[in-house]
């Protein structure tokens, strides 16, 4: 039952990063790609009807982190509080920057929430990567599951790190490019004209330090916490996903400009492939010590009661057939290209 | 100040501002379906208009609720770590489940809703907002499923390592507390958004306006919120405030002021509870009022406060005497006022009658602070405990986080709410001085969900 919650939690994370991940990819790129007031309304447009619902995958996985891995949940979140507050004032921030921008037919009103979309949606991006890392990276339990990391220290993955070191910088620079990449890709699909031009530049343009920065990743990793490679020392088998990486990245690189849809989703492979290589090197821990392996928190030691797991199981497979139905009605409404001609309102 | 005070003004300050906008949100679906289906019938147009301006007005308030509800989530977690360590295996069910029922129906049926007008049908638009309604409502159930098993705790049992399990998934979801303090709590959702129709329309008619809205909006508003001003008092009210008594008698003692059991004890209108002397300064009362609310005879005997140990008394008792002498007495306001106006309205009399739109007027915000008050009733009447009669607050809070980095974090969300609400005064003040006539060109649109 753990090793079905697990991967539960695992697949739901994924579906966010995959989901909000371009929308936050468009946030990053917004200023970059748009010159005129007509290319920012058509990148807002293109993530506008979705992303909300997007965003819902992060909220619906971490209330089911809460309920299968109570002691998870309560130990991370503590741990991570400065940089988990400061990601909710980011998503506040570029939830009304998003939303607010076009309310009121004022320049200088436009300019203030789109800074807040682009700042905002950048920084979570960087967050987010250095979070994984540093749940790949360990943090220094206590012996009560606890702990508390300020934002940064001496910026070394040692026995004393902050949220921040070389190592989570890295993760937060992957997550950077990859969903600028992802952003630039999602463009491609639903623009048209100079702007879809533009994003296949971008693509073409970010894949090379996209390839680079993925290339560091992983040494780094191994440097910093060589323990990850033992489930795959064990079933070699799990070798295939780092091959499906690197062909998600090739794929990209050879799709884009081609067949736009076909590059968005071999973005979407690279970052699935990426984040369950992280969970299969995890498993069965779920947030390792750094100082102590005897006090990794496992998913033994966190998961909730066997009867709780158990009637979980029934909803949530209802529950989420029914979200999945809901994002594809959502997404066939809203499929094609959009153009200048949409409106809001009844149109 | 210390971590376990900064931890709870935190939680109280994020949560009460909060709730200012689902508290709206929800209450306006169910008025937009209504409105929505009204406009089904020959010559509804009307309503339709009507049901557009509102659901400009709701997506605004939508999009604050959703950017202020995501930190409810995480802040179990981060600030009350141990709380949720212990009682996961239980109330993260509801939590989980809200998010996997709730808000992906909402979050999907509001785009078609606010942006499928012209692509629907209009019965299936009709069925959009009844789906954002039911979503709605769906993600008020779960969050009070999750407050009602920290108030009267059903269902669980404790493992050897401390930590509650749930013992039956129905007992769970059908707490008997929970059925009627979801009752009361949807009904005075209603309340604020009938208040809050009301008064727009008011304002229209008194500043002579959009006047055909103006009335279309008092007579929704009037209607819902007298149905609703009296569900509230009778008898969602009733059942919740006799469970309580039975249930968690120390609190009714702390919201009533009564300091020592009484047979035929009075009802305290208003007074000022002095908790060393354990006595109601100029009070003015009402004999016998007290037990027959609570036991439906004069002469029943309520339990005083000094039934209890000191320390299992509300601790923060003149703040919990006066949020429910608060709640009780607007409530009863409400309905006074609701009921002249529909009487005024049933005479073809209340689109005239501007003393009387004054008062529907300038009571917008009232609903607010009645809300706000029932929920510190609910809240602080369960203290000391975080969990009633298992878990103290005390043994709930985050003890890694210091209370440096607590405070760090309030300011914050201070700061970033104020914003939130100059923000929200600005678009709401605007969509209602343009009225409901307004092109929707003018207006730029919302991207929200398609």
């Amino acid at each position: 039952m753990g090793f079905v919650w697990f991967w539960i939690v695992a697949v739901m994370l994924t579906a966010y990063v995959v989901l909000d991940g371009f929308d936050l990819g468009v946030g990053i790129l917004f200023p970059l790609l748009a010159n005129t007031e007509e290319q920012r309304r058509l990148m807002i447009r293109s993530i506008g009807p979705v992303w909300d619902g997007n965003e819902v995958w992060l909220l619906a996985a971490g209330g089911t982190l809460y309920f299968a891995f109570p002691l998870l949940y309560a130990s991370s979140f503590s741990g991570f509080y400065l940089p988990l507050m400061i990601v909710l004032w980011l998503l506040i921030l570029r939830g009304v920057g998003l939303e607010l921008r076009m309310h009121i037919d004022d320049e200088v009103w436009r300019t203030f929430f789109d800074g807040c979309f682009f700042v905002a949606s950048a920084l979570l991006a960087v967050f987010f990567g250095a979070a994984l890392a540093n749940v790949i990276r360990g943090v220094p339990l206590g012996a009560d599951h606890y702990f508390f990391l300020p934002l940064w220290t001496d910026w070394l993955p040692g026995a004393k790190p902050g949220i921040l070191d070389w190592y989570t910088v890295i993760g937060g620079l992957v997550a950077l490019v990859a969903l600028a990449v992802h952003g630039a890709l999602w463009l491609a699909v639903k623009v048209s004209g100079d702007l879809e031009a533009k994003a296949v530049r971008a693509v073409r343009r970010l894949w090379p330090a996209l390839l680079v920065i993925t290339g560091i990743s992983v040494p780094a990793t191994m440097i910093v916490r060589p323990a990850v490679l033992n489930n795959y020392e064990h079933y070699p088998i799990l070798f295939i996903i780092p091959v499906a990486v690197v062909g998600a990245l090739a794929a990209m690189r050879y799709l884009v400009g081609r067949n736009a849809l076909g590059a968005f989703l071999a973005s979407c492979g690279y970052l699935i492939f990426m984040l369950v290589g992280a969970a299969a090197g995890l498993y069965p821990r779920l947030l390792p010590s750094s100082t102590d392996a005897t006090r990794d928190i496992t998913i033994q030691e966190a998961m909730a009661g066997p009867y709780a797991l158990h009637v979980g199981l029934l909803w949530w497979t209802f529950g989420i057939l029914l979200a999945l139905l809901y994002f594809i009605t959502s997404y066939s409404m809203f499929r094609g290209k959009v153009s200048e001609q949409d409106s809001g309102y009844g149109h | 100040m210390d971590t376990l005070l900064l931890d709870r003004i935190h939680f109280a300050f994020t949560i009460t501002f909060h709730y200012l906008f689902p508290q709206l949100t929800m209450g306006l679906a169910l008025l937009i379906v209504i409105m929505k289906v009204l406009s089904l019938r020959p010559g509804g147009e009307a309503w339709n208009q009507a049901a557009r301006f509102w659901a400009k007005i709701f997506a605004i308030n939508f999009l604050l609720g959703v950017v202020t509800g995501i930190p409810m989530e995480f802040q179990f977690g981060t600030n009350w770590s141990e709380f949720s360590r212990l009682t996961g295996g239980v109330i993260g069910q509801p939590l989980a489940m809200e998010g996997v029922f709730s808000f992906f129906l909402e979050s999907t049926f509001l785009g078609l809703f606010l942006f499928g007008e012209k692509r629907l049908s209009r019965v299936a638009h009709v069925g959009a907002a009844a789906m954002v309604w039911l979503g709605s409502w769906i993600s008020g159930f779960f969050i009070i499923v999750t407050n009602a098993w920290m108030q009267h705790p059903v269902a669980y049992r404790i493992l050897p390592n401390g930590t509650y399990d749930v013992t039956s998934f129905t007992g769970l979801l059908f707490n008997p507390w929970a059925w009627r303090e979801y009752a009361h709590n949807m009904c005075a959702a209603v309340v604020t958004a009938s208040f809050v129709v009301a008064a727009t329309g008011a304002y229209y008619l008194l500043a002579r306006k959009h006047e055909a809205s103006g009335r279309l909006f008092v007579k929704m508003g009037v209607v819902a919120g007298l149905i609703s001003c009296a569900l509230q008092i009778f008898p969602t009210g009733d059942l919740q405030g006799k469970f309580a008594a039975q249930h968690q008698p120390a609190a009714i003692a702390g919201m009533e002021g009564l300091f020592h059991s009484e047979a035929g004890a009075p009802i305290v209108l208003i007074g000022q509870p002095d908790e060393t002397t354990q006595h109601i300064d100029n009070p003015i009362v009402v004999n016998k009022v007290l037990s027959f609310l609570i036991y439906g005879t004069t002469a029943a005997e309520v339990k005083g406060l000094d039934q209890f140990p000191r320390d299992q008394w509300p601790s923060a008792l003149p703040l919990l005497f006066y949020s429910y002498h608060i709640m009780a007495g607007l409530g009863t306001w409400f309905l006074l006022l609701m009921a002249a106006a529909a009487f005024a309205l049933w005479r073809s009399r209340l689109y005239q009658t501007r003393w009387l739109l004054w008062p529907i007027l300038l009571s917008f915000p009232l609903p607010y602070i009645a809300t706000t008050a029932g929920w510190m009733t609910t809240e602080i009447g369960r203290q000391p405990w975080l969990v009633y009669g298992l878990l103290r607050t005390s043994q709930g809070y985050s003890t890694h986080v210091s209370a440096g980095n607590t405070l760090f974090t309030l300011l914050g969300f201070l700061g970033m709410y104020s914003v939130l609400s100059i923000l929200w005064i600005i678009l709401v003040y605007r969509l209602i001085e343009a009225g409901p006539e307004m092109e929707d060109a003018k207006l730029a649109p919302l991207t929200l969900t398609a």
